[in-house]
């Protein structure tokens, strides 16, 4: 690890100030940047932590539905959003070790966007809004490619606004060595109609997988998927699982996931 | 009742004590006056030519003290193979000079061809980067394939071996015409082709060592991540430094896990030596973990075709194999005799099978050495003949209990001479087997299988019946056998003045529980409080002599010579009490801690013998020297040869592929059991390790030799819930004929038995699930390759 200066604003505005430092990057919980900097290859000149701002902690029903704040660990989120949200509740605490879900935080997963993690699924099939230092974002709009996001240099999400479905579930499937998801589907049934995101399979990122959202719209059960395929032209293929293998990962974890969804 | 104390007592581990509330000494734990540190160089490509290295570029850097290169090594000697093998047609193997740092080419990714030593880590750290990028690499094409590599002459990972094989051997050679003709004429001849993978040992303690030296009078010490300390002594100093084995002291303090990685001697522990000389301070070195991924050696890696002759009943006739083992890039100390003797010579199982013949060319390639790792050697030979009898039973539609009833030798055969070279002394290898099948509630599988098939899972049972030789070494035959060192081991037992006792033993316990093992035996030989005895270990200045921990022979031969050293203790004692009790030395008996005048009541304490040893006022001065202190030297007859059967359960999920092993069943049989608690729990690590190699762990390098497999995110180690609860069971004993506490060893053979019974019980599973084109699947039966299995 290199040299690096660190600070810990306590107020939005402040953070603000500090991100407009030369070199500056936003730290949250650490789980990815951390091991990067150990291994140098980030070499940050400013860490400027979000951890200690109260705005951008916690969970809590508000407008649009459940507010996470950026900087919530995500066994908070496990535990305080068991009764309103359910799916997230437990995608939240499946998420790494207990090392890693006391430490790391729903704004630094959604903001590294990592193809395999979880939080992007239940971002993209809950329909929630990213809402940043400086606007809202879609969910369609915000997650552009693996690692790639619609932030802008020195913006940094405050909090995730999400829609709380009728029904959900998120089923994943761990990669054996890291337990990221080699697969994961979220399925969330909303009134007007079933949003289905899969996360760990695509080349490009978190998906909408479309078909299947029409079918289930149409027949919320998991035979409804029975006749599609998934093409597997843009899933990843690495030493833990074939285009294919994803490609079969993600109707099977899908259908398990309308079996699941409560 | 089971005991509480002595030998068969379920002691708790003293040690655990310091282990688990972090008070603990490891290497990196010594913080040394003055001291420097050291970060190695390696290379980043699996194949080059070492065209410049700029140590100018770093000399000037903040807090650069010393910068080595291959260069600086160039004229000691180089680190070497501990067993000579010849080919099939005498040849000596190829033996390549593995230097302290890597000279002229460097060979695999991770090869250290350069050192920078700094006033602190963070400055080495910084300079090692700049000298990495102050080098220049001629890149060379790298030879990772096996069997390419042995097929193309023109690329070769040390210019003078022609075709990357260092040695094609034939074991027993004599027999091969007999094992073709038999081969020729069986019934049914089944074949498989497989692969044991390669597997990073991953210690939780990463390797460490710290160099000193002492201008006035020209002492080394290093202190070191070592199973064997005495053995790095020998290597450092006649092989490779020079150093006369008196002016080197070697240090393995607390030693978090080797497995196997541990007992070879690596370039850094040199390079350690020769800074601190340099540079007149502490010289410390430790491993990030990338380093240990890249530089610790490897384990397995073998591919093998095995044919098994038999007749339509399964009597197994005949066994030939012919295997490629990769030996990476240099030979590392044991590197030629785990393909080799530990492999060869126990393929043929625990079956009476008449023909044997084996045939293992060993390879270099461009990847990190490959060595001896938990079983070493037997895991290999296991693995491939309980899945080829696997097979056997599957094209025969057999039994696999009762085929192997029909071919295991039976108790009345030992001892036993196999077609392949050893003798086995005992064993009662249905006994394990019936003790399996009731543990196991094999009777209760079907109803198992029906409910998992409720759940939507396919449920198999998988077996095998293992045997290794271990325990290692008779000296005299492994000498024959190509071994540049004896196996012998060693042992001073000290009776201190007030009675307590210090055992200084060449066994070195890096996580086996020899500090709690070894006093229970004294106790019990002594009469005495095992609190009273103290294990001294891993330190060549306070220990005689000593081979190591390693090959599952800590008690067997260590442990023999403390038998052995508390004997000469007790016919001491036995001078002394008939001098102090005025009778004849033939009638003192020995018995509960007291020396005692047989037929009478006049006995002494061992506790009042010792004080009279030290105290010698009434004492037989004239004929008998003072004090009480013995050592024994143990080299054991045979090898000893533990066995059991095991039984795995597993769960196939349809859809994603994924295993779960649900139920794991050892009968075992290792001889008499010291600490029953210590024996399970090498056995539940064992185990753990087999599966971890069965269902998860996977070494890879890509085309261009980068290992794919470099850290946690990519390398799958098992977790405690990829393991289930195991049902372990040791009574089925017949104790070892040769050594005198009738011991086998236990450390390895959970780590050899179970990988191929998780194979054949996944086999079993999607052939009872309908998948019956599935005859193999190579380890490890990951989700992505069970799936690829079942819908290819």
């Amino acid at each position: 690890m290199h040299n690096f200066e660190f600070v810990k604003p306590s107020s939005i505005a402040d953070a603000v100030a500090a991100m407009s430092t030369e070199g500056a990057q936003p730290l949250s919980g650490g789980q990815t940047l951390l091991p990067t900097m150990k291994q140098r290859l980030a070499a940050p000149e400013v860490l400027v932590s979000l951890t200690g701002i109260a705005e951008l902690q916690g969970v809590c029903m508000g407008e649009g539905g459940l507010h996470i704040g950026a900087a919530t660990p995500h066994a908070v989120v496990a535990r305080e959003a068991l009764a309103h949200y359910p799916a997230l509740a437990s995608l939240a605490g499946g998420i790494g070790d207990p090392a890693v879900r006391n430490r790391g935080t729903i704004g630094g997963s959604v903001a590294n966007n990592d193809p395999a993690a979880c939080y992007p699924a239940a971002v993209l099939a809950s329909g929630a809004t990213v809402v940043t230092d400086r606007r809202r974002i879609a969910a369609e709009d915000y997650f552009q490619g693996m690692f790639t996001t619609a932030l802008e240099e020195g913006e940094f999400i405050t909090q995730v606004i999400f829609p709380i479905p009728q029904a959900a579930a998120y089923v994943k499937f761990n990669q054996p060595a890291s337990r990221f998801a080699l697969t994961a589907v979220f399925v969330a049934k909303f009134a007007d109609g079933v949003r289905v995101a899969v996360t760990g399979a695509s080349n490009n990122g978190v998906f909408r997988w479309e078909e299947a959202e029409a079918a289930l719209s149409a027949d919320f059960a998991a035979g409804a998927i029975a006749g599609l395929t998934v093409p597997s032209d843009d899933m990843i293929s690495d030493l833990h699982g074939s285009a294919a293998y994803r490609a079969n990962l993600v109707k099977v974890l899908t259908g398990r996931a309308v079996t699941a969804a409560r | 009742m089971p005991k509480d104390t002595g030998i068969g007592a379920s002691t708790k581990r003293r040690e655990d004590v310091r282990f688990l509330t972090g008070r603990g000494v490891y290497t990196d734990d010594l913080t040394m006056f003055g001291q420097a540190h050291a970060v190695m160089v390696r290379s980043t490509v699996a194949h080059g030519r070492i065209v410049s290295i700029d140590t100018a570029a770093v000399e000037a850097m903040p807090g650069v003290l010393a910068v080595f290169t291959g260069e600086d090594f160039k004229d000691v000697g180089g680190n070497p193979a501990g067993w000579l093998i010849n080919s099939r047609d005498g040849t000596p193997m190829r033996e390549p000079k593995r230097p302290v740092l890597a000279h002229g080419k460097v060979r695999h990714v991770g090869d250290a061809y350069a050192a920078v030593i700094a006033e602190s880590y963070a400055q080495a750290k910084d300079a090692a980067q700049v000298l990495s990028d102050a080098t220049v690499i001629e890149e060379l094409p790298a030879i990772i394939d096996m069997k390419a590599a042995a097929a193309d002459a023109s690329n070769r990972v040390h210019d003078e071996i022609p075709d990357n094989i260092c040695f094609d051997w034939g074991w027993i050679e004599d027999n091969r015409a007999a094992v073709d003709e038999a081969m020729k004429s069986a019934p049914h001849v089944v074949t498989l082709e497989l692969t044991n993978n390669r597997l990073v040992p991953n210690a939780m303690e990463p390797r460490a060592s710290i160099g000193e030296y002492f201008p006035g009078t020209g002492d080394y010490k290093l202190t070191t991540t070592s199973q064997n300390p005495h053995l790095t002594r020998l290597l450092v100093c006649a092989f490779v430094m020079g150093i006369p084995e008196n002016k080197l002291q070697v240090v393995a303090p607390d030693v978090g896990g080797g497995f196997g990685s541990k007992i070879y001697h690596y370039g850094e522990e040199a390079l350690v030596l020769a800074a601190a000389k340099r540079l007149g301070r502490p010289v410390r070195w430790t491993a990030e973990r990338t380093e240990s991924f890249l530089s610790d050696a490897h384990g397995r890696d073998h591919v093998t075709k095995i044919e098994l002759g038999c007749t339509k009943q399964g009597d197994i006739l005949a066994i030939r194999t012919e295997t490629y083992a990769n030996v990476g890039a240099y030979l590392s100390n044991f590197s030629t005799a785990t393909p080799t003797f530990l492999h060869g010579t126990l393929m043929a199982g625990p079956y009476k099978v008449p023909h044997v013949y084996v045939n293992v060319k060993t390879v270099f390639t461009n990847t990190a050495p490959v060595d001896a790792y938990r079983g070493a050697g037997r895991p290999e030979a296991t693995y491939s003949i309980e899945r080829v009898v696997d097979k056997m039973c599957r094209e025969l539609n057999l039994d696999p209990f009762e085929v192997r009833r029909r071919n295991l030798l039976t108790p009345d055969q030992f001892p036993y001479t196999t077609p392949v070279g050893l003798v086995y002394d005992t064993g009662n290898y249905q006994a394990t087997l019936d003790k399996a099948v009731e543990l196991a509630d094999v009777a209760g599988f079907e109803a198992r299988r029906a409910e998992s098939a409720r759940r939507g899972k396919l449920r198999g049972m998988g077996l095998s019946t293992w045997i290794e030789a271990c325990g290692i070494a008779p000296s005299h035959l492994v000498g024959v056998l190509g071994a540049r060192v004896g196996l012998y081991d060693a042992a001073t037992v000290r009776v201190n003045a007030t009675g307590t006792i210090s055992v200084m033993t060449g066994a070195h316990s890096h996580g086996q529980g020899h500090e709690t093992v070894f006093p229970q035996i004294v106790a019990e030989k002594l009469g005495i409080d095992a609190s009273s005895v103290e294990i001294v270990h891993g330190d060549t200045a306070k220990i005689p002599f000593g081979m190591g921990s390693y090959g599952s022979r800590s008690l067997a031969v260590a442990g023999s010579a403390m038998d052995r050293a508390i004997d000469k203790i007790i016919a001491k004692g036995k001078k002394i009490a008939a001098h102090m009790l005025e009778a004849a030395e033939g009638d003192i008996t020995f018995a509960d801690g007291k020396f005692s005048v047989a037929g009478t009541d006049k006995a002494k304490t061992f506790g009042e013998i010792a004080f009279s040893a030290y105290v010698p006022h009434n004492y037989p001065l004239e004929t008998l020297e003072p004090g009480l202190e013995e050592t024994a030297f143990y080299d054991p007859a045979n090898f000893t040869y533990p066995a059991g059967a095991y039984i795995c359960e597993v769960e196939v999920d349809e859809g994603t592929g994924k295993v779960d092993v649900v139920s794991f069943t050892c009968a075992d049989d290792f001889g008499n059991v010291m600490n029953p608690m210590i024996v399970e729990g090498q056995v539940h690590g064992g185990v753990g390790q087999g599966i971890g190699q069965a269902v998860l762990e996977s070494t890879s390098y890509d085309e261009n030799g980068q290992l794919l497999t470099g850290s946690y995110m990519d390398y799958a180690m098992p977790r405690a819930d990829d393991v289930p609860f195991y049902t372990v069971d040791h009574s089925c004993a017949t104790p070892c004929t040769h050594n005198p506490l009738g011991v086998k060893g236990c450390g390895e053979a959970g780590a050899i038995g179970s990988p191929p019974a998780v194979v054949n019980a996944v086999i079993d599973a999607l052939h009872r699930g309908g998948h019956t084109h599935v005859s193999h699947i190579d380890m490890p039966v990951s989700p992505n390759r069970v799936w690829q299995a079942m819908n290819a």
